[in-house]
């Protein structure tokens, strides 16, 4: 139970970090059919490899649809794309209907044409591919799109204007000298660190797993509490408050040390398995505050689940899914700001999203003990909660 | 702390389970002297369990008076759970641990320090002979093993009264004549003893006093000579079938 929240971490956060660089770096296998003979249609192939789908296998232009999509199969891609027939053709007829427009508006004289939209580019994808990859792709396949149909119109508005192609080196100027994105992370401590897949996964999974690795501890409680050392216990001198206290004390210490366990994984060991390696924050104090509270947070559930439970079985199904349905709402198998409004209120409820808050606080934002302090605050009113009841049960059973 | 002669005085206590209407057990009244081997005998679901655990503290009454040593128990001081022992029917220890393990822990959570808690558990691994098995896991040992690490811890920390339920239940001669034995050491020292069992041969040898409980009431309660005497019978078999019946109870 000590190693098994490790491994899930070390896991989770490799799997994470390759859906990354799937995502970000498009290494999702895609099959092109290009039906068309034109050269605007290579273009728009071209400009596809350069947004990033780099890994591409095309597919004869005889191939039916249905080839097309077996082959997908056959490839273990993703993602299909066909181009129509007409494509060059029909971005032609729309560049010249466009410059033709614009040079009337300008009062160049210009033969007015029409044009009519071909059909369509089709992008077949399997169904397991994940809505917000999919829009990544179509995103792509749209810019270039755009790419091509740009070149083209200003092609021909040049062509029109000077009687001679559009030399190659304003044509780049015009289209690929584009205002660039900057992404600059804002953190509260100035920090300009990119946060990767490590610096989110693992704190997020630290807080899974030390709620998880209790179940056992509720567990123990039942177990204990079924058996005769238990009635031993409560016709002996001691309180048996001191009892849950003494586990209470141990089992915060295993928390704190998984998460040191942990983190120092996502330090010297993730380098080598060629991960992003984790950068602890600056207060380390603050992070021992969090963790400690949070484990102690853990630990009172644990035995919440283990006072309330009448069988061992029922504690451990119990404790497991709760903690999976808490985990859900506190953000750390969705981000909480992807949540609807609905579940908003509920998120503010589970323990884990404060943990979570206030992990991402140091870790990503940057935050100072003062903002940390803002977010363990409910986890302490959260613990004291779940002692009360804890302590209404035994006091309710003649246990205290 | 009040000092008294009187181990146990019981006096008019009744008790109703919450789920049921009727009375478990009903205007209960004994006096047990310190020093003294008092057997409690009856029926399956006479209500010795029931008094077993008021007296030890793990039920709450409200009807009656307790006192232990002259302490009324109603009034849940902790304190005065030092003044005696406890050996369940059931195995009530850790089975996963060793019997030193075992004793180290209930001897700490009895209040005792560390030396005192190393002595005792060196001292009763020996009387109940476990010394070569002390670190082996409870949960290998035989029957008989088992009831005696559950009888070494009841008095790991040397209770005035030590409270027994059916301490001898499944268990070999060689065991119960060791921890028939022990128990008759512990009584020639002083320790007063509240015995319940089914072996009534066991209960003839051991008790000075016996009352025997049926339906919730003591319906006989004195010395086993003058019992046997009044009830014209010439053993204990007899005079318990005479008073509580032939019927199955359970």
């Amino acid at each position: 139970m000590f190693l098994m929240p490790i491994i899930l971490v070390i896991v989770i956060t490799s799997l994470q970090a390759s859906t990354f660089e799937l995502v970000n770096e498009n290494k999702i296998q895609v099959i092109v059919c290009n039906r068309d003979s034109g050269e605007i249609s290579n273009q728009f192939i071209k400009a596809i490899t350069n947004a990033g789908l780099s890994a591409i296998t095309e597919v004869p232009k005889q191939f039916t649809p249905e080839q097309v999509t077996n082959e997908m199969h056959k490839k273990d891609a993703l993602v299909a794309i066909d181009i129509p027939a007409d494509f060059s053709i029909k971005i032609t007829e729309k560049a010249k209907s466009i410059s033709s427009k614009a040079l009337s508006d300008l009062g160049i004289d210009s033969t007015s044409s029409e044009y009519t939209i071909g059909e369509s580019v089709k992008l077949y994808y399997n169904p397991v591919l994940q809505q917000s990859y999919l829009r990544s792709i179509n995103g792509a396949l749209l810019s270039a799109l755009e790419l091509v149909q740009s070149k083209q119109i200003l092609n021909t508005i040049y062509l029109s204007l000077n009687d001679s192609k559009l030399p190659a080196a304003l044509e780049k100027d015009i289209l690929e000298n584009r205002v660039k994105i900057d992404e600059i992370p804002v953190s509260k401590s100035g920090n300009k660190n990119v946060p990767n897949a490590t610096q989110h996964n693992i704190p997020a999974w630290t807080i899974f797993a030390m709620f998880f690795v209790v179940t056992s501890l509720g567990s123990g409680v039942v177990r204990e509490k079924l058996s005769g050392s238990f009635i031993r216990l409560k016709t002996l001198p001691t309180n048996y408050l001191l009892s849950l206290l003494s586990k209470q004390i141990t089992y915060i210490g295993i928390c704190l040390l998984q998460v040191a366990v942990i983190f120092s994984i996502g330090v010297l060991l993730f380098p080598f398995l060629g991960l992003p390696a984790l950068h602890l924050p600056d207060d380390l104090f603050s992070l021992l505050v969090v963790s400690f509270f949070s484990g102690w947070c853990a630990v009172s559930y644990a035995i919440c689940i283990g006072v309330y439970a009448k069988s061992q079985e029922q504690a451990n199904g119990f404790g497991a899914v709760s903690i999976v349905i808490l985990a859900a709402l506190g953000g750390i198998l969705v981000p909480s700001f992807a949540m609807p409004d609905s579940f908003r209120i509920l998120m503010k409820l589970s323990p884990l999203h404060w943990c979570l808050e206030s992990y991402y606080e140091l870790f990503l934002e940057g935050g100072n003990s003062v903002d940390v302090f803002k977010n363990v605050l409910p986890i302490i009113a959260i613990t004291i909660g779940i002692q009360l009841l804890t302590l209404f049960k035994l006091q309710k059973n003649q246990i205290i | 702390m009040v000092k008294d002669n009187l181990a146990l005085y019981i006096e008019h206590l009744s008790f109703t389970y919450p789920d049921q209407t009727s009375k478990s057990l009903s205007d209960i009244n004994l006096k047990i002297n310190e020093g003294e081997t008092f057997g409690l005998l009856g029926p399956n679901g006479a209500g010795k369990t029931t008094l077993m655990s008021i007296l030890t503290g793990l039920i709450h009454f409200h009807e009656g008076s307790v006192k232990l040593f002259g302490n009324e128990i109603k009034n849940k001081d902790k304190a005065l759970n030092k003044l005696f022992g406890f050996v369940p029917q059931d195995f009530s220890f850790y089975q996963e641990l060793s019997p030193k393990e075992n004793l180290e822990f209930f001897g700490a959570w009895a209040g005792l320090s560390r030396a005192e808690t190393k002595k005792r558990t060196d001292e009763l691994l020996k009387i109940i002979g476990l010394t070569e098995v002390k670190d082996k896991p409870v949960m290998q040992f035989s029957g008989g093993m088992k009831r005696r690490v559950n009888l070494a811890i009841g008095v790991i920390h040397q209770p005035r009264i030590l409270f027994l339920d059916e301490p001898t239940v499944g268990v070999d001669v060689q065991s119960r004549h060791a921890i028939i034995s022990y128990l008759k050491e512990l009584n020639e020292k002083g320790t007063t003893l509240i015995y319940t069992s089914h072996q009534l041969n066991e209960a003839e040898l051991l008790c000075d006093r016996i009352a025997l409980i049926d339906e919730g009431r003591i319906i006989a309660n004195d010395v086993l000579a003058n019992l046997l005497s009044f009830h014209n019978e010439n053993g204990l078999e007899g005079l318990f079938l005479k008073l509580t019946g032939k019927a199955y109870r359970d």
